[in-house]
């Protein structure tokens, strides 16, 4: 018990000192998922849109993949990854194995099913009025998708705080595809579970801290964006 | 300014097969106002939709300004700039209300000076403009149809569609918005072509009717055409012709016709022959009752005992058994005069010239 107290202790040291290994990691940790959250909402806002406002056969099963998709195991995203751009896989000559870029698009294609979907049933909860009457009033398409996804702008801010959520939080796919390399693709979840096996838990604690408090912010940022 | 005007050739359109809409040909002047009339689910909504180009038709062709837009989808937006929209149920944006109106004119691309100018005045018109930066959505219904009418105002339409511009308001509101397209149709400047079911706005705002039954136009013409002519049994049903009576034409001498209405004779004005198969259509509002037989130049008089009586507003209802009942308006005012009771006896009286016929198709 005293072990964890002091670890606690300790802990918070690091982070009231901003000790700078903790700020690299953290800092690190924030960069990718950010990136691979933004560059995912770049994509999957369109398309969403997309996949919304068209009509097509098949339209319901692809929601329904898509949705099967929400709880992927990180893992398997990993070992997708992995074969991907390993030396032997199709896209190993890029030799991106093991770099933070590798990082982001493993979370972009863990966190892609999450936002489109997300996307696609935040647009569903738009009034149908509301797309007929921008065009009465003269919207081109483009002009019409941009009302409808301003309309739907609180839920696909939760759809987007969910993906940053579930990308900064996984570990099984920044381990796999990031190799948890000191000083270079080293980020939280994957520095907690080494300094914890180590037995270093101080690290590993004041490390989980500052993730709690992030999740935390996400909440309330989330919850003050329903209650409008 | 160019004022547009639309015009249609056998257009048609079908929701999962099945033909809601079917041959209307419309042609739509410039700076009228053109009030589509018909029950609900008749097709108005349809029809609008397809004028105002948010549909394209199964079959036809629509014309704006001469130029054929019926599929081109450039054209279509050019042509659906040059117009707008108050849909039935009136939706707001989830922004200011001052953002709202100025919709449109973003999406043209005016200048924001311009904008402004334009918001302002049209608030102003609406009697909206201290709500210029509440949230529209916090609105009452009345007040969201305002801002829907002042919204579609705002890019200064060349045609103006409203789709039962007052259905489901209270009649304070429908009064003020009614004020407000009467001051737009004064202009003359907007086209303005809106579906009612309400046929008394149809006639105090409309200088061209159309009825609609059935996917299908059955009869065009100004207010007094539709109201005192109706062309068919299904038209003056909808415009309120209480009585349609059939009879045969027994008799004539020059154009006043003596109608066989089983077994009492009714006298008009009529172009058909001797034998005719016809409905005699009388508006109730054009007979009089007495107590004591009318001695005036009026050709029909038909004695009967009241059978019922009911109050619609400031008016009575009467329905007068005269051997084939007639229906007949008074004020609540003379029904008290003559102290109108069931079972009373009476004398129903009017012109020839009262009654329309229209021949009867089956």
């Amino acid at each position: 018990m005293s072990e964890i107290w002091q670890g606690l202790v300790k802990a918070l040291e690091l982070i009231i000192t901003l000790d700078p290994e903790v700020m690299e990691i953290a800092a690190r940790s924030l960069a990718i998922s950010v990136t691979a959250t933004l560059l995912a909402s770049v994509i999957c806002l369109p398309l969403g849109s997309l996949i919304h406002f068209k009509r097509f056969t098949g339209k319901r099963t692809l929601i329904n993949l898509i949705q099967t998709f929400y709880s992927i195991p990180t893992v398997v995203v990993g070992l997708f990854v992995f074969l991907l751009f390993s030396r032997a896989g199709p896209l190993g000559g890029l030799n991106l194995l093991f770099t933070p870029t590798v990082m982001v698009i493993g979370q972009m294609i863990l966190i892609t099913p999450v936002l489109l979907g997300l996307t696609i049933s935040a647009l569903s909860g738009v009034d149908k009025a509301i797309p007929e009457t921008a065009r009465s009033l003269g919207a081109s398409d483009f002009q019409t998708v941009a009302v409808v996804l301003k309309e739907a702008r609180f839920a696909v801010m939760a759809a987007i705080l969910l993906a940053f959520g579930r990308a900064i939080s996984e570990v099984g796919l920044a381990l796999m595809v990031g190799g948890n390399i000191r000083g270079f693709t080293r980020v939280f979840t994957t520095a907690i579970s080494l300094e914890t096996s180590k037995g270093d838990i101080e690290l590993a604690i004041a490390l989980g801290i500052i993730l709690i408090l992030i999740a935390l912010i996400i909440n309330l940022v989330l919850n003050r964006i329903q209650q409008r | 300014m160019t004022m547009a005007s639309i015009k249609t050739v056998n257009i048609g359109q079908k929701y999962a097969g099945q033909y809601i809409l079917k041959n209307v040909n419309l042609n739509i002047k410039r700076g009228e106002v053109f009030a589509v009339i018909g029950p609900t689910g008749a097709g108005k909504t349809t029809l609008l939709r397809l004028l105002d180009l948010l549909e394209v038709p199964a079959s036809g062709s629509i014309y704006f300004d001469s130029v054929d837009v019926t599929n081109n989808k450039s054209l279509r937006l050019q042509a659906r700039r040059r117009m707008s929209f108050v849909l039935q149920k009136p939706t707001v944006f989830n922004m200011s209300v001052y953002d709202n109106i100025a919709c449109g004119l973003k999406w043209r691309r005016e200048k924001e000076a311009i904008i402004h100018q334009r918001v302002s005045q049209v608030l102003e018109l609406a009697g909206m403009a201290e709500y210029s930066s509440r949230n529209a959505r916090t609105l009452s219904g009345g007040e969201t149809q305002r801002v829907a009418i002042a919204r579609a105002l705002a890019v200064e339409p060349e045609v103006l569609f409203l789709d039962e511009p007052t259905a489901n308001l209270d009649p304070i509101s429908t009064s003020k918005i009614e004020e407000v397209l009467a001051h737009i149709i004064s202009d003359q400047k907007t086209t303005v072509v809106m579906a009612t079911h309400n046929m008394s706005q149809g006639q105090r705002l409309a200088s061209r009717i159309g009825v609609i039954m059935n996917g299908e136009i059955l009869q065009i013409g100004t207010p007094s055409d539709i109201f005192s002519t109706p062309q068919n049994k299904e038209v003056a049903e909808f415009v309120g012709v209480d009585n349609i009576l059939r009879g045969v034409i027994v008799n004539r001498d020059n154009e006043l016709v003596s109608i066989d209405i089983g077994g009492n004779l009714i006298q008009a004005i009529s172009d058909y022959s001797l034998g005719e198969e016809v409905h005699a259509l009388i508006r109730p509002e054009d007979i009089t009752l007495a107590l004591h037989k009318d001695t005036s130049s009026a050709r029909n008089t038909f004695a009967g005992r009241i059978a019922r009586l009911f109050s619609v507003g400031v008016l009575v209802r009467v329905e007068v058994d005269c051997g084939f009942p007639l229906f007949v308006v008074v004020t609540k005012r003379s029904a008290e005069d003559l102290s109108l009771t069931v079972n009373k006896r009476v004398y129903a009286t009017f012109k020839a010239t009262a009654v329309h016929i229209i021949k009867r198709w089956n």
